[in-house]
């Protein structure tokens, strides 16, 4: 991805100056993240100063009550929301310095987004739906285009599905073809706000088991939004929601997250 | 987003709503077969009076007397200035001073009854000299042309125009005849040949000589240089040297007539693309009082397309939002919203232009209230519809697109 003025190397150098806790450049890092909405005349804070570092390979459940921010975050790492106050670097790239341009293209390479509401175009083929972040991106062929589509539904356990359009699959199906196209750029990182939301268990079930064969097998980073203590602890690590604020950061396992106690010892 | 997937993208969503885009589509078609069927039939209007008065000759060139001639111009009608006289229209016949002028026939009107018998018919009458039937493209059908031995004479003679014979003499030959014109016994000793059709028509005239008409018919005195005349016909030697002949008799005229050089000209010299161009002038502007009638409705046709595309527009808000967070950028939502748009008045103006044209092939001899429509249609009226209803696309379709364009993804995935 071509980001002028911002190169990476000269992130890291800064970073390593500063006395860096890691080698690599953690995926997300959020720092006195605030996101503010105008309703009337009243300031809505929908984040209130969030601190959260996921690192490369980490499988993350966002928790918390309705209303407590957990989608304003994950629109904002989706690079759908820029943050009020606060920074975001995505991949070492400090987002709040991309142009509206540069956020789609890193919406479209460099993540992928599972909705609730699986967000298919319905007229078309779930194909053609994994294609679509193929066909903004540019530089693909016709082929190479179908050729990628194909490998993602394939990997969602979908091969027979290819020309069914939305409404003539199950929910279940849906949600893989949404994961298909959050794969088919072959993304580090999915964000899924609430997948299994509209889901029954059983389906849930299989949406939950792909997505943990993608970070188990793969190696993609997962942040997943859900209000299922299952769907949750079925993750390594829960990141835990109320007013906007992050309230506990745990590993599954039970140990406490490090970076969580260095940052609220620094605050 | 390249062309070709822009292109298949906007077919694909015009095509799932196929009645909506067809019935947008037909706005688009009614607006350019209008305008082309419009513009066919002024063309072919303008076209045939131009070709009309083309048959004349272009090398004709016309004196009339006085700027008041301007008025009388097209109506073929005199001046009763007294400015031109015969005197000019003999003065011009000169190899030195008016070499490009090479047929001078002067002209004298008057009207009256001609009577033969129980029949009469009213005349068109012109007093003429033996060049008249050459400088007007005249042809004498049976008989002998007035000559200019019966002009010397103020002979009592007349050649009849086809219409005026037949009405006094049927199908029999007049040639021989006696027939009376305002009382006066004149001896028939031609009949033109019919010219229907062409826009002077000699049909209904009566041709005299112009001693005769000036003297006997309108009771004139004095000497024959003096005899004034309603207009000379003067045909240049060739339809390049108009413009030279044209200046020859302005300076003889001027002499003629002791015109100082800061007076203005006392008669009036048109020449046959004069008379052309002022017609396809007007023509011209019946032209484009039809095509902007037809105008209007391409207009109705394109506000069509804008209403259509604000309804697709709320309607697909969230295939927007989808769009944009798999990674559309707010160009290609734009650029996606104009491809529908021009796609669909692109596709009007063709088979607008096919109607247009049907229409306008059909239609041409189609007699409406007794006239004859002619149509000509011109490729480059077709070339310029479909331009403008691409143009059209593009206006209508702009402020819809950048509305879609502009709408915020979060909300846009949001909206139901
Ligand atoms: N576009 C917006 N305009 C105004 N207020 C907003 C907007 N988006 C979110 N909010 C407010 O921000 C707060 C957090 O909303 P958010 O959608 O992030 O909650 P959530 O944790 O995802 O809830 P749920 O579990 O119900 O999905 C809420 O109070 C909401 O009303
Ligand atoms: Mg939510």
């Amino acid at each position: 991805m071509a980001r002028p003025g911002v190169g990476v190397a000269g992130k890291l150098a800064v970073v390593d100056n500063m006395g860096a806790r890691t080698v690599r450049r953690p995926v997300i890092e959020l720092k006195a993240v605030t996101r503010e909405f105008k309703v009337g005349t009243q300031l809505v804070r929908a984040l209130n100063g969030i601190d959260l570092t996921i690192d490369r390979g980490e499988m993350v459940a966002i928790i918390g009550p309705s209303g407590s921010g957990k989608s304003t975050l994950m629109n904002t790492l989706g690079c759908l929301d820029t943050p009020s106050s606060g920074s975001f670097f995505l991949n070492g790239h400090d987002v709040s310095r991309l142009s509206d341009d540069q956020l789609a293209e890193t919406r479209s390479r460099q993540l992928g987004f599972v909705f609730q509401s699986y967000n298919l175009l319905p007229r078309e083929t779930a194909l053609s739906n994994v294609e679509l972040p193929l066909k903004y991106s540019g530089g693909y062929s016709a082929r190479a285009r179908k050729e990628a589509a194909r490998k993602a539904l394939d990997r969602v356990g979908l091969a027979e599905r290819y020309d069914h359009r939305p409404l003539q699959l199950s929910g279940g199906e849906q949600q893989r073809v949404g994961i298909a196209r959050a794969l088919v750029q072959n993304p580090d990182l999915i964000l899924a706000d609430e997948p299994t939301g509209n889901l029954d268990t059983k389906s849930s079930q299989e949406v939950i088991t792909m997505l943990k064969s993608l970070n188990e097998d793969d190696g993609k980073t997962i942040v997943i939004v859900t209000h299922d203590p299952e769907v949750a602890d079925a993750t390594k690590r829960i990141v835990a929601f109320r007013d906007g604020l992050i309230i506990e950061d745990r590993m599954v396992n039970g140990s406490p997250r490090r970076s969580l106690n260095q940052d609220e010892v620094r605050s | 987003m390249n062309f070709g997937l822009l292109f298949t993208t906007a077919l694909g969503s015009l095509s799932s709503n196929k009645l909506r885009a067809s019935l947008t589509l037909l706005g688009i078609v009614i607006g350019v077969s209008s305008v082309i069927a419009m513009m066919a039939v002024g063309r072919g209007a303008q076209v045939s009076v131009t070709s009309r008065i083309s048959e004349l000759g272009t090398d004709l060139i016309t004196v009339r007397p006085g700027a008041q001639a301007l008025r009388f111009a097209f109506f073929g009608g005199g001046g009763n200035s007294d400015v031109v006289s015969l005197g000019d229209a003999l003065s011009l016949d000169d190899e030195v001073f008016s070499p490009n002028a090479r047929v001078i026939a002067p002209e004298n009107s008057f009207s009256g009854t001609a009577t033969f018998g129980r029949e009469n018919t009213f005349v068109n009458g012109v007093g003429v000299t033996a060049e008249y039937i050459e400088a007007r493209n005249l042809k004498i059908a049976s008989g002998r042309n007035i000559s200019n031995i019966d002009v010397q004479n103020d002979s009592l003679v007349a050649v009849l125009g086809s219409a005026t014979s037949e009405a006094l003499f049927g199908q029999r030959d007049s040639v021989g005849s006696t027939i009376k014109i305002s009382n006066r016994e004149f001896t028939v000793v031609g009949v033109l040949k019919s010219q229907q059709g062409t826009i002077f028509n000699p049909d209904n005239s009566v041709l005299i000589p112009i001693t005769t008409a000036y003297y006997r018919m309108n009771n004139g005195k004095g000497p024959r240089e003096s005899i004034s005349v309603s207009a000379i016909n003067i045909l240049a030697k060739s339809e390049k040297v108009v413009d030279a002949a044209r200046l020859e008799i302005s300076t003889v005229l001027r002499l003629n007539h002791e015109l100082d050089a800061d007076e203005e000209d006392d008669f009036l010299i048109t020449t046959q693309q004069d008379t052309i161009e002022t017609l396809e002038g007007t023509q011209g502007t019946f032209v484009i009082l039809l095509g902007s009638i037809a105008g209007i409705s391409l207009l109705v046709g394109g506000i069509g397309v804008m209403n259509i595309m604000l309804v697709s527009v709320t309607e697909r808000t969230r295939e927007i939002g989808i769009r944009r967070a798999v990674g559309a950028k707010r160009r290609d939502i734009l650029l996606q919203f104009v491809t529908e748009a021009v796609m669909m008045t692109f596709g009007g103006g063709v088979l607008g232009v096919v109607a247009g044209w049907a229409i306008a092939h059909f239609g041409n001899g189609a007699t409406v209230s007794g006239d004859v429509i002619e149509t000509v249609i011109e490729a480059q009226i077709a070339v310029l519809a479909l331009a403008v209803s691409v143009a059209v696309g593009l206006f209508f379709g702009i402020y819809p697109a950048v509305r879609a364009a502009s709408l915020n993804p979060i909300e846009a995935l949001r909206h139901e």
